[in-house]
């Protein structure tokens, strides 16, 4: 449900909870539904219902790696909810079962030597391939240690752990460990502050943190209010941002003119 | 087998903003053309739409409207001594691809280049003396000059609608304009864009140092327009999704919004996309070209036989064509003989940024490409070089584009990267914080250069371009200048903390820059030290031009794209009224 704020709300937003709201209704009675079926055929009792869609690509380890790591790299704190509670692990699931995660923005032939920093990435894994890579290595690495999993680890020991990755360029599957640090980092702020639609930034909690107003389309009458306090609740890219249609407004001549 | 298509009297390679503009030109002549684009076809309705445009991940960080590099990027190194690896993402340039080219995704800022400019190699000597270019500085003039241009200038403005102020008309200094530019013979044709709040205060800090603020002319339109192809553009909203975009609004000048409509209904102009171009073909004489072979969308190879061909392609692949086709002798650093892919060129930039109290809100997402408020007083050779010891300069001005929070969050130096700490800066700055632009020019040198890589390959096993460049010295000196007087215009505007640095080398490409990418098929009136001629006529194969930023010997302190529109015109102008009445070399070798 999206907060107003004190703000009018637009017809899209009242549109946006109805609909939330119905699907919501519509959950519940299929859990009546359920709870009706003939005894001894039920499902083990389950749970509150899980806080996430399930991972498609991330396997158990991987997922609780992940979990803990970004509720390290933007903390729910007194400011507000971290990457953990803005479905951060999901967003990155997502990309790294998709066609990013396959290497669909890199060039991707050999030879394969490595370079300076400044001739950017030259190892040959795809984001899909460097994150399974590294993410085993580093629970047999935790393992190996005796240290359990790093979801186990008190908070200042994650951090501790994460600073060595971040500094050092042990190998982790073939990948140096800086290299996956960073990776990991900028898929979390990625997964913070992108659109909702992708899975992570959860009820635009990144945008609300810093005000940022997501897709909104219109300043013109704003722009000149200089240092005006913009406070209206962001806007999804799940929302039609302008409620209206744009039709063609060219007005071009059917042939074009042979002279000017 | 290739395919053969029966001779047509001009084909384009590439329709964007180069090739819209010659279609249309062209075809006005009564040529039958058929221009050839590698991307898909798309339009404002239905491909630009919102709010599915409003999505930074898909548009600014993971680039769906730029070149596919999976299949055709470029290998870089800082020197000759070192291996050139592939960029096997994109970030420091982004060129696109698709009808309407880069152009599409551009900002919309509309500069002229000054007079000094275009005869910067004579203007240096005349005021500093031969001495003063440095020794692997190759710098040279255009072959045209700004006075012999501006009624093109003029013309490509009033196609876009360009917003902005007129600080020269013909002759008359206007205070409020940019004082420092050449006669222009009109006004802008549209009044500039609403002065932003991070603007406003620069403005306010810039005057009082005694410098020229103007409004930057921008192509984001301030009021509704219709060019004179009948047209119409709407007024820009400031939505803050402008470069690596496209405008949903039909506010931003693009060949969508100025020309296409107009270009595809004609006739004798035919579009063909997914066509992506191999190369230039010659007679056995290797001074006419028969044509181009391309290979189609669905994979298959066709000659298409033409009588002139328009190379018009992103600047950097206007120079791997010619060297595909073998056009021109290929630059060599060694000796400094050779002229496709001499003096590439950039851009020397540099972001001070100014911290402030919470009380000031900058509202960053409340901007448009090419909006804001900018002084040329170090731009060019607007200011005494002699006891400073380098050549060009900067336009510096407030002129932030967007407040996209991935790709931008500010925060001050020693801020840990990560954790609360790092969170709680960004909270605390996000929406306080001014950006100011130091946009440098960038000279030639004898080392920077473009050839073809001996080892990587394109998806048709074609040689990809070889990029080998790091910011000359001169360049960092000009950057250490004119830097420093930008920090002290932010130290002027009133906030809590000012940071920035000067370029440096080594030149990082994985630090976006600009998608200024020039020279490598430079134009001059030496055959020796240029590839086109002052026309942008090919000067060993007559009916080739060949037309974009590529063409700029240097590059100077402005962004290039209104030049690079003027020369398009003027080569029109010269193909039209000169090339076709009696076809041949334009000028002697």
């Amino acid at each position: 449900m999206l907060a107003t704020r004190g703000l009018r709300q637009t017809p899209e937003e009242a549109k946006l909870e109805r609909l939330s709201r119905r699907s919501f209704f519509k959950g519940a009675g299929a859990a009546a539904a359920a709870a009706a079926i003939a005894p001894g055929c039920e499902r083990p009792p389950q749970e509150v219902q899980s806080k996430r869609s399930p991972y498609t690509f991330l396997n158990a380890d991987e997922a609780a790696f992940i979990e803990a790591a970004v509720a390290r790299l933007i903390p729910v704190d007194e400011t507000g909810p971290g990457a953990l509670e803005a479905g951060v692990p999901t967003f990155i699931d997502r990309q790294l079962a998709g066609a990013w995660g396959a290497g669909d923005d890199l060039y991707r032939s050999g030879p394969w030597q490595p370079g300076k920093p400044e001739q950017g990435y030259q190892l040959p894994f795809t984001p899909a391939e460097l994150f399974r890579n590294a993410l085993r290595a580093i629970v047999e690495d935790l393992r190996k240690a005796n240290r359990g999993s790093f979801a186990k680890l008190k908070a200042e020991d994650q951090d501790a752990y994460l600073r060595a990755l971040e500094r050092e360029t042990r190998d982790l599957g073939g990948v140096p460990s800086n290299i996956f640090f960073e990776s990991l980092l900028e898929i979390t702020i990625e997964g913070f502050f992108s659109d909702p639609v992708y899975g992570g930034n959860k009820d635009m909690v990144g945008w609300k943190l810093i005000g940022f107003p997501g897709a909104y389309a219109n300043f013109y009458d704003f722009v000149d209010q200089h240092g005006i306090a913009f406070t209206r609740p962001p806007m999804s890219l799940a929302q039609d941002a302008i409620g209206t249609v744009h039709v063609h407004p060219v007005n071009a001549p059917r042939t074009a003119p042979k002279s000017q | 087998m290739a395919t053969r298509l029966a001779e047509v009297d001009a084909v384009l390679i590439g329709v964007g903003l180069v090739g819209t503009l010659l279609g249309r030109e062209l075809t006005r002549a009564g040529l039958k053309v058929v221009g050839l684009e590698r991307g898909a076809a798309r339009h404002t309705v239905p491909d630009f739409q919102a709010p599915q445009m409003h999505d930074e991940l898909r548009y600014a960080v993971r680039k769906a409207l730029m070149q596919d590099n999976t299949k055709e990027t470029y290998t870089f190194r800082h020197t000759v001594s070192e291996t050139a690896l592939p960029m096997r993402r994109w970030a420091s340039f982004l060129p696109g691809t698709g009808l309407g080219g880069s152009i599409v995704h551009w900002n919309g800022q509309t500069f002229r280049f000054q007079a000094d400019d275009f005869q910067q190699h004579s203007r240096t000597i005349e005021r500093y003396g031969r001495k003063f270019i440095p020794a692997d500085v190759t710098i040279q003039d255009w072959g045209v000059t700004a006075a012999e241009l501006e009624p093109h200038f003029d013309r490509f403005e009033h196609l876009l609608g360009t917003s902005g102020k007129a600080g020269n008309l013909k002759g008359k200094k206007i205070a409020g304009g940019n004082i420092f530019e050449d006669p222009r013979s009109r006004e802008y044709p549209t009044p500039p864009q609403k002065e932003p709040y991070g603007s406003a205060i620069f403005r306010k800090a810039a005057e009082g140092l005694g410098y020229h603020a103007y409004p930057q002319p921008s192509c984001n339109l301030s009021q509704p327009y219709t060019n004179p192809e009948g047209l119409r553009l709407n007024t820009c909203t400031f939505c803050g999704y402008c470069e690596r975009f496209a405008c949903e609004h039909y506010a931003k000048s693009t060949p969508q919004t100025v020309l296409l409509p107009v270009l595809l209904k004609d006739p004798n102009f035919e579009l063909r996309t997914g066509c992506q171009v191999l190369r230039v073909n010659l007679d056995s004489s290797r001074t006419t070209a028969t044509g181009i072979t391309y290979v189609d969308a669905s994979g298959q190879e066709v000659e298409q036989r033409a009588r002139l061909v328009i190379v018009g392609a992103y600047a950097t692949n206007n120079a791997r064509l010619l060297l595909l086709s073998r056009i021109g002798r290929p630059y060599d650093p060694a000796t400094g003989r050779g002229v496709v892919g001499r003096n590439y060129a950039y851009q020397t930039m540099s972001y001070p940024q100014v911290f402030y109290d919470e009380s000031v809100n900058i509202n960053p997402f409340m901007r448009s490409g090419a909006n804001g408020t900018v002084i040329a007083d170090f731009a060019g050779d607007n200011f005494d070089h002699a006891p400073l010891g380098f050549i060009g300069g900067a336009y510096i001005g407030e002129i932030m584009t967007n407040g996209r929070p991935i790709g931008f969050h500010p925060v001050p130096p020693g801020t840990p990267s990560w954790g609360s700490a790092w969170k709680q800066a960004v909270v605390r700055h996000y929406n306080h914080t001014s950006t100011i632009n130091v946009h440098g020019s960038s000279v030639a040198t004898r080392q920077n250069y473009l050839d073809l890589d001996p080892i990587y390959k394109d998806a048709w096993g074609l040689p990809l371009l070889r990029m080998t460049f790091d910011f000359p010295e001169n360049d960092i000196r000009m950057s250490a200048y004119v830097t420093q007087k930008a920090i002290e215009i932010g130290r002027a505007m009133g906030g809590r903390q000012v940071v920035g640095a000067p370029r440096k080398r080594p030149y990082d490409i994985t630090e976006y820059q600009t998608t200024h990418n020039t020279g490598g098929t430079i134009m001059g009136t030496d055959p020796s030290t240029s590839v086109v001629n002052r026309y942008l006529q090919s000067w060993d194969v007559a009916n080739v031009f060949v037309i974009g930023a590529s063409n700029f010997p240097q590059n100077a302190s402005y962004n290039p794209t209104a030049t690079l529109g003027a020369l398009a015109f003027w080569a029109a102008d010269a193909i039209v009224r000169k090339y076709l009445k009696s076809p041949g070399p334009l000028m002697s070798r």
